[in-house]
Parts: structure tokens; sequence; C-alpha cells
């Protein structure tokens, strides 16, 4: 449908286009600059003025995943010539890649970027159903003191959860909980659980009580029904919440550098650590950084016709 | 065979009371219409014996068994929404199957069951189709599918078709009355509509404000109210009403409406059968059919003026001037050319109803 409009609603039409893509290339400018950075050769990292065109190398990723050491001198042109293409390219550097016996040693990054996953997807599938239940819970039926409850529940988000680190920290080490993937998964589930509470009671009102109340009289008990005609009617909600809570959990960084340091670290933490002393070398870490945006992207792109309904959802009464 | 009794059924929304004492009886294969405005306590009670609802006292007994502790599955009863809540991401095969898969039965079966509801209903090259592609009337073929593939013992209906257009609505409703017929079970069916009420219902409850006014048959609720609520309620256009007051004349009874300068000419025994009320709180209620309306005098007839003419097709609705209020008549379309036309009218004693002002109650007199 179109609507009849006037020559300066048109003018503003077109000047708000313009400013969602300057606003839009603003934002998407890091995202390239690390995806660039992360192909580039090391010394063009740091290039002023910046190289934009250049021949793309996956070197930075092959110093990424393996353990490196400096050499002091040259590399024997026979072992670099038996050498697969990878290594040659640690030479090329003036480094060599670490090996026990003939395995080559894997850095780091492939462990936290498993913590990240493992701590991510638990406190998200957590997080997501214990919210869906609660929530149909609050949606469904009389509770005494319901708005507060839902008050109180959202006010755990009043503060930001930095405040508390400390004595989080303290109480972690108490119970043993520092450096573990299930401290973690509690504190983001914890951190999660108002906002799935709370957006899936929005999705949830907008299930007519009928669907259930059909199942009933049909013969369902109410859990039939909830599995069987809310769970499913819910899939946009549940799709939506699940994205947000992953994001929360996959990029959190305060609590993660606070609560871990070596077996249960997330990449979040790690990649920076990587830093050091000395020159930074930008390119491995932009690599680093490169993959830690894939999952969220994929996952997000998974569910994106249920995140287009997502945030729609609610919006229009039919 | 399944019957329905409802015992003294009371029910509280917090402190608000919203059914007082109800009673009633269902036979088998009836077809109930519980009939009121919005918030009379009609779904109440409908969701009270699907289960849905519990109540704060007395009995529901299906075939003499109290069932109000038991759970709306077990029950043996299915209900059609307003909504119609078909399941979207059902196809419509799995919407009517869904109550099947709820027992033991084989898919075999499901498969023969559904296809004979669909059959009978004549959605079957519906079948493979998701509800949101469905028109409104199919989506409510579909829903009065799922209520009957399972045989149950009693049927439920929330205003079905309230939800669709007027055309929709008259053909959903021949339908709901030929499948009556042909299938036959105890059905109680939920309206706003007296339309609805009449064309379908073996008896119609009439509920208004938590309590029964009237349970009797189409007919009877229509030719006999049993006070002013049900008399205005039922029947469209809707019944005058009228303070009057009774004077006896010789050989005849002289009917009075409001400060009309004269009187209708009632039969004489209209007077003995009043109970005191001739002189006061007497309410008389007249259908505009009631009203017979002529261009030329006649013995008995009042001379009165033609205010406003609704034309409806075929026939009119005329208002009358009848002292300082109207008196709406139903002519044959355009019998009363147009406002101020003079016109003389009588009011038909045969169809005349009397009430009780102040309590409203029919006095039961018929001419």
């Amino acid at each position: 449908m179109a609507a009849v409009r006037t020559s300066s609603e048109v003018a503003f039409n077109r000047a708000a286009i313009a400013a969602v893509l300057v606003a839009t290339l603003i934002f998407l400018a890091p995202i390239y600059w690390i995806a660039s950075t992360a192909f580039k050769p090391k010394e063009l990292a740091v290039s002023v003025p910046p190289t934009v065109l250049f021949e793309p190398e996956v070197t930075p990723f092959v110093r990424l995943f393996t353990k490196r050491v400096q050499m002091q001198k040259p590399v024997d042109p026979q072992v670099y010539e038996a050498a697969p293409w990878w290594e040659k390219r640690i030479y090329d550097g003036g480094e060599r890649v670490l090996k026990v016996g003939k395995d080559v040693q894997l850095s780091q990054y492939p462990d936290r970027f498993m913590n990240s996953l493992i701590v991510a997807v638990i406190s998200t599938v957590l997080a997501v159903g214990m919210g869906t239940f609660t929530a149909y819970g609050f949606s469904r039926f009389k509770i005494a003191g319901e708005a507060d409850l839902l008050f109180f529940i959202l006010s755990t988000r009043m503060l930001p959860p930095v405040v508390v680190a400390i004595p989080m920290f303290l109480m972690y080490r108490m119970v043993g909980l520092n450096d573990s993937h299930i401290g973690l998964i509690i504190l983001y589930v914890a951190f999660n659980l108002s906002f799935s509470v709370w957006l899936m009671k929005g999705f949830m009102d907008e299930i007519p009580k009928e669907y259930e109340e059909a199942a009933l009289v049909d013969g369902y008990t109410r859990m039939q029904a909830f599995f069987k005609i809310v769970l499913p009617e819910a899939a946009t909600g549940i799709a939506a919440t699940a994205v947000f809570c992953f994001i929360t959990a996959w990029n959190e960084y305060a609590f993660a550098l606070i609560m871990t340091n070596r077996r249960a670290q997330t990449a979040p933490p790690f990649i920076p650590s990587q830093i050091g002393s000395g020159l930074p070398d930008w390119t491995t870490i932009a690599a680093g950084t490169f993959l830690f945006l894939l999952p969220v992207a994929i996952f997000t792109f998974l569910l994106r016709n249920h995140l287009l309904r997502g945030v729609t959802f609610g919006a229009i009464r039919k | 065979m399944t019957q329905i009794e409802l015992r003294g059924i009371e029910k509280f929304f917090g402190a608000v009371q919203v059914i007082h004492n109800l009673n009633l009886a269902i036979a088998d294969n009836e077809f109930i219409v519980l009939l009121g405005q919005s918030g009379c306590g009609k779904t109440t009670t409908l969701r009270a014996v699907a289960g849905l609802e519990t109540i704060d006292k007395g009995d529901i007994l299906i075939d003499g068994k109290p069932v109000q502790h038991l759970k709306a599955a077990d029950r043996d009863i299915a209900m059609v929404f307003q909504s119609f809540s078909l399941y979207p991401h059902m196809t419509v095969f799995e919407n009517v199957a869904f109550p099947l898969r709820a027992t033991r039965m084989s898919s075999g079966e499901v498969d023969k069951s559904v296809r004979e509801v669909a059959r009978v209903l004549r959605i079957t090259d519906l079948l493979d189709k998701r509800p949101s592609a469905l028109s409104g009337g199919d989506m409510q073929r579909v829903a009065i599918g799922r209520a009957l593939v399972r045989r149950p013992k009693a049927m439920l209906m929330d205003e079905p078709i309230g939800a669709l257009d007027a055309k929709l609505r008259e053909e959903m409703r021949a339908e709901i009355k030929r499948l009556h017929v042909k299938q036959g079970s105890t059905t109680i069916y939920v309206t706003h509509d007296q339309i609805e009420a009449m064309s379908l219902a073996d008896r119609i409850v009439i509920m208004h404000e938590g309590f029964i006014q009237q349970v009797g048959t189409p007919d009877e609720v229509y030719s006999h109210p049993a006070n002013l609520f049900v008399a205005q309620f039922v029947g469209s256009p809707v019944m005058n009403i009228a303070e009057a007051r009774v004077a006896n004349r010789p050989g005849a009874a002289s009917v009075t409406v409001g400060d009309a300068p004269a009187g209708f000419e009632f039969p004489h025994r209209l007077l003995s059968k009043l109970n005191g009320h001739a002189n006061g709180g007497l309410t008389l209620g007249i259908r505009p059919e009631g009203v017979l309306v002529r261009h030329d005098a006649a013995p008995g007839y009042m001379p009165v003026e033609a205010s406003i003419i609704e034309p409806l097709g075929s026939f009119d609705i005329v208002d009358l001037k009848v002292g300082s209020s109207m008196l709406r008549a139903r002519t044959k379309a355009g019998y009363v050319s147009g406002p101020g036309e003079k016109v003389h009218v009588r009011i038909d004693p045969e169809q005349a109803h009397f009430f009780d002002t102040a309590s409203g109650k029919s006095l039961g007199v018929r001419l």
C-alpha cells in the first residue's frame, strides 16, 4: 500500500535513509577492520596510512592455532623444503612451530574457544528453558504477588553486574566454583534469566489460552498441552530469546576475566591476554577475534526468520 | 445417551457472584442454547461444564454422575471455541486427529475416523492445508470436526460462529443444524445472538446477571416471555414496552399507554385477569407485528401520526406517535408513505403481554 505523501515527507524519508546508511557504515567499520586485519601480512597491520588493498594470507590463523618460538638462526633449507605450506609461513616469519615428537603443539585458543561454546550454549539452554517455564506460569496462572515477583526478577538487572563481581569472586572461591565451567554457567543463567522470563512472558501472553483449553478438553494433561501446543507456538519467542541470551553469554567479559584464568577461561578474556608484552601481534589477535565473531553470526543467521517475527511479535494485534 | 444436569451451581470471581443457584436438566440429544448479553454468566456456565472453570457450589452431573471434581480431559466432552483455536503449526488433518492422539487409537483407525468426519463436514480436500490458509467458515468446520471426531458424550460450543461475517454466519448456522439433526448429540451452545438461538435450539436458556431468566422452546420464549428482560431480549425488532393503565368501559377494557390521550380497546375479560394491576404498576408489551396499522378509520382504531419509517426490505418498521412516546409497528413495505402521514392503529389483544412493572415478571395474561 502506498499512502499519499507530501514532498517534504519524501525529503525527510530520503534523509532518514541516508542517515541509516551512514550509521550502518559506522557500525560495520570495526568489523571490516578486524576481518581485514585477520588476513593481512604482519607488517601491514600497523602501517600508516592503513593498507586497504593487499594480498590476503591465512598465516595469522596458523599463528593463532600453534605454539611458536623465535628462531635464533635461519632454518635449515632441507627442513624448510620438507615442511608443509603452513609451517613454511611460520619459518618465513623467523619463528618455528613447537612440537612434541612429530605432533604440533596447539595454542590455548581452541580450548578457550571451546570453553566459550560450552558455557554459552549450556547457559543459554538453561536460561531459555527456565525462562519459558517461569513465563508460562506467570502468564497462565494467578500467582500471589505476581507483579511484585516480576518486578523483583527484573530488579536483578538494575545494577551493572560488575558491581557484585568482587563479592561473587570471594564467594565462588569459598565454594570452589572459581575457574569452573559450572560457575560461569550459573552466573550467566542468573544474569540472563530475568531477561528471558520477561521476554518469554510477552510471547506467552500472545498465545491464546484457548489453544491449551482446547487440548485440555480433548483429553490432554496441562503438561502435554504445554509441550504439544504451547512450545511449538512459542518457537519464535524462544528463538529470539535464545539469540539474545547467547550473545550476552558469548560476549561476557568482566566476570569471565575475574572468575576464570585457566581451565574454564573463555575466549573474551583470553584474546586480549595474548597481546602480551613487547610488540603485539595484531594480525593473530584479529584472527582470533574474527573466528570469535562467527558463532554468533551463524546462530543469528540461522534464526533470522524467527528473529524478524520475534521482534515485531505482539506489536500488531491481529 | 447423555444427559447433563446442573444442580444449584454458584460461581464467584473474587467477591462478584457470576452464577446464582443455576439449575438445568438437559436431555439426551437435546440442543440447548444459553442466550444472554456478554457478562451474563453463560460462557462461565459452559466452561464449568467443560471443566475449564471450577464451581464454588453445586453439582454437575453427566449421565447421573457428578463430574465437577473431574479434570476436563476426563469428562469426555468436546468444545468448540469462538476463536476456533486451531493449532497453526499443524495441518488440518493433524488438528482433527489431535484429540484421537491422546487415546491409544492406532494410526490406521485415526486416519479412518478423521476422513469420516472430514467427509461429513466436507473438508476432505483441506486436510493437507494449514489453518492459516483456510477461510473463516472452513476454520470453523475444522474446529467442529475436531470436536466431533472423538464421538464425545456432549458438544459444547462457545459462540462458534460469532467471529464470522453475517452471510457466513447464516451458512454455518444451517450447517450446525444439519449436523445436529444428522449426528445427534447433546449440545450446549452459547451465543448472544437471539436469531442464532431461535433457529438452532430445542430449548433456549436465557440468562441475565448470573440468573436464568427463562427456559423454554424458541416458541415459548418468543410467545410467552417470562419477564420484561426476556421480552425485550428475544425478538427483532424489539418489543414495544410502555407503562399502561386499564379502565373499565361498557363491554370493553380500555388500555391507555403512557400519556396517550385515548386508550386501546381490549376485551372486557382482561380486567378480571390483571389482579389489581389495572391502575398502577402495569407494563404493556407488544411486538411490532402486534401493532395493526390501516389507512382508513375503523372501530377500535386510534388515529395517530407516523414519525420515522425504517424500510427493511420485506417490511417496514414505522414509529407512530402515541402521546409523547413512540409505538413501533411492522407494516408491509411502503404501506406508510412517509413521515407525517396520518394512519389508524390498534393493538392486537392476542399478542399483548402484561408485566408487573416493579418485578418485571409476566402476569401470564393471555387473551
